[in-house]
């Protein structure tokens, strides 16, 4: 089933009070894969989310699970798993109690027996590597235990697909960084579909298979982080992807000129005129004032994990920061040339 | 020159960086001592003089007994309707939005603010049986004013502010992703109803409860116009004492007022064991 479509999100719109917050949005998702939806607040990535749940729904369009149209299934039936950003478990039950809660809920003939539930709020701690903790209550956990038990305690149902609200964000930086691989760990040993909300692109591109990149209630691109990084199909999605620099430049016959100066970056076919070039901060390189394409002073620059940042005032008042190896710092005021060396180019 | 090694000493109070410890706490045991104990310990001596015969005797005067169960089985009747019908109500109010909604919830306070005795008058007129409500009791054969039925209707309608403005608090605060989760997993309705979003609430319930009770317990004013008042059947233990003063019987009224006493402190203290077991099992752990 590995790669046949899960879910099917189809020309989904809605409306809140009269703000739309989606658009005809579409949307495959993969049987088995990790899918981020990446997108700055407000851009509808967490409705998608809630109405793939079942817990809003949308004004037009439909959601298939599968060969079944589920736009109108209660969530109780949809057998989603959910993990909330504030994890909401619950305060008055025990570690063991919340991971079986979803079992516990079901009618008699469906229910697991005791044993058997036993069994498997066992198996899930020993998954979340919390298998000392059954009898504890959420308030004597830090945050990363507790959003490890609620992704237990969605695992436990067993559900056709796994949702994630923003997982990671009431985490401190190094629980983070841990519990993102621990995930990426979990979904390669259950295969489980998964979809997952952030609005942090190292998250998104560190942990899923594919990205698909929300702007404005609208479905930017969809693709592999390798997709989307090196080829983005407009410049918001490249914006969002990173830190970028903003050069005026010229499109001719395919070549992409910027002061006059020829650049490596290709133009797409048929962009012809004013365009916009997009370079990382990386993709720039100090050079001789004869062969600079922007030039600028010094401000300031500062060294962090190898690598030195230096920021460039350009004469039109533009900041713009350089990316370089870390080796001769420059003084502040220095007069510098910096030469383009890859980039993207879309219509001004 | 070395300092001398500082010894921990064993300390009444805790270093805090607050300061004024000693002046506020001196302060708050004067008021407490002045305000509450005084007067219960001056009621005891008082009371004592009978010996602890004579107030077992006034204990089992048949009157007194019977005005005791009156006052306290039916207090904790309408301590229980109040608790019931406060958390519908405190649901409601919060749950919801509807037009008026602030204004119910600004009536909810009038018990509270109602003189005693104006909230007796207005209850025995409206029970009575010529009354707007009694008349159609009456019709069913159900006679409310002058009987434990009155006194149980008074006792519910003071009780029940104390029974709403404690859990309404605790239902502002229920976490909608709560029973998002809840629902999410498979449960229904009623299933996060009972076992997700009602359990942390029990502690609170049991306080609104508990304060019902005691107010029910120590009510005069709205009781005494819809009672009746008959001795052995609708007498309620504080009117009785007021009837031993009236005849000069301080001994009778302060043997009396002791015993009310003790098993308030008895009941309050049984509540709040209840309600500290509960807090462990179903909130705050």
């Amino acid at each position: 089933m590995k790669g046949s479509t899960a879910i099917r999100v189809e020309n989904l719109s809605k409306t809140f009070d009269t703000a739309a917050v989606l658009h005809d949005l579409s949307l495959d998702v993969r049987a088995g894969e990790l899918l981020a939806l990446l997108g700055p607040s407000g851009s509808g990535k967490t409705t998608l989310l809630r109405i793939i749940a079942g817990l809003d729904f949308p004004d037009r369009g439909r959601i298939v699970f599968g060969a079944e149209d589920a736009t109108r299934l209660p969530v109780q039936q949809r057998a989603v798993g959910f993990v909330f950003q504030h994890y909401a478990l619950f305060k008055h039950m025990s570690v063991a109690d919340n991971i079986a809660y979803g079992l516990n809920a079901r009618k008699r003939a469906d229910r697991p027996s005791k044993v058997e539930i036993k069994r498997r709020v066992g198996d899930l701690l020993d998954l979340i590597k919390l298998s000392g903790f059954a009898d504890r209550y959420p308030s004597q956990l830090s945050g990363g235990q507790r959003q490890r038990i609620a992704l237990a305690r969605a695992l436990a149902v067993e559900p056709r697909v796994l949702l994630l609200d923003e997982p990671f964000g009431a985490l401190d930086a190094q629980v983070r960084k841990d519990l993102r691989r621990w995930l990426r760990e979990i979904h390669d040993r259950t295969g489980q579909t998964t979809i997952f909300v952030t609005h942090d692109q190292d998250e998104a591109l560190e942990l899923s298979d594919r990205v698909a990149v929300l702007s404005r209630g609208r479905l930017e691109q969809i693709g592999t982080p390798d997709e989307v990084q090196e080829a983005p199909v407009s410049a918001t999605v490249l914006k969002f992807l990173g830190d970028t620099i903003e050069v005026e430049a010229i499109a001719q016959g395919g070549q992409v000129r910027v002061d006059g100066r020829l650049t490596p970056v290709a133009a797409p076919p048929g962009l012809v005129g004013p365009v916009k070039l997009y370079a990382r901060p990386w993709q720039l390189q100090f050079a001789e004032s004869h062969e600079a394409h922007l030039h600028g002073t010094v401000r300031s620059s500062y060294r962090s994990q190898g690598r030195q940042r230096i920021e460039v005032d350009r004469p039109e008042g533009k900041t713009v920061v350089v990316e370089a190896s870390d080796t001769a710092r420059l003084p502040a005021g220095r007069p510098v040339g910096l030469r383009i060396l890859a980039g993207h180019v879309f219509a001004g | 020159m070395a300092s001398p090694p500082l010894r921990p000493r064993r300390r009444f109070r805790q270093p805090s960086v607050i300061p004024g410890f000693g002046l506020t706490l001196g302060y708050t045991l004067t008021c407490l001592s002045l305000i509450v104990l005084l007067p219960l310990a001056a009621l005891v001596v008082r009371a004592s003089g009978l010996g602890l015969s004579g107030i077992w005797e006034v204990a089992t005067d048949p009157r007194v007994a019977s005005a005791l169960r009156v006052s306290f089985g039916i207090s904790a009747l309408a301590a229980l309707t109040a608790s019931l019908f406060g958390f519908l109500v405190a649901w409601v109010l919060t749950r919801y939005d509807f037009p008026g909604r602030r204004l119910v919830d600004a009536v909810v306070d009038l018990p509270f603010a109602l003189p005693t005795a104006v909230a007796g008058i207005a209850l025995a007129s409206l029970y009575a049986p010529n009354g707007l409500v009694g008349e159609q009791l009456a019709k069913l054969g159900i006679q409310a004013a002058y009987t434990p039925v009155g006194i149980y209707i008074a006792m519910v309608f003071i009780g029940l502010p104390f029974a709403v403005r404690t859990v309404q608090p605790l239902i502002v605060e229920i976490d909608k992703e709560i029973e998002e989760a809840s629902a999410t997993l498979g449960a229904g309705r009623f299933h996060t109803l009972t076992r997700v979003v009602l359990p942390p609430l029990i502690p609170a319930v049991l306080t609104g409860f508990a304060l019902a009770f005691a107010r029910g317990v120590g009510e005069y004013g709205s009781i005494i116009f819809i009672a009746g008042n008959l001795p052995y059947v609708s007498e309620i233990a504080p009117l009785l004492i007021v009837i031993k003063l009236s005849e000069f019987d301080y001994g009778g009224a302060c043997a009396i007022a002791t015993i009310m006493l003790g098993i308030s402190f008895v009941t309050l203290l049984a509540i709040n064991l209840i309600q500290a077991w509960s807090r462990r099992r179903f909130g705050y752990v």
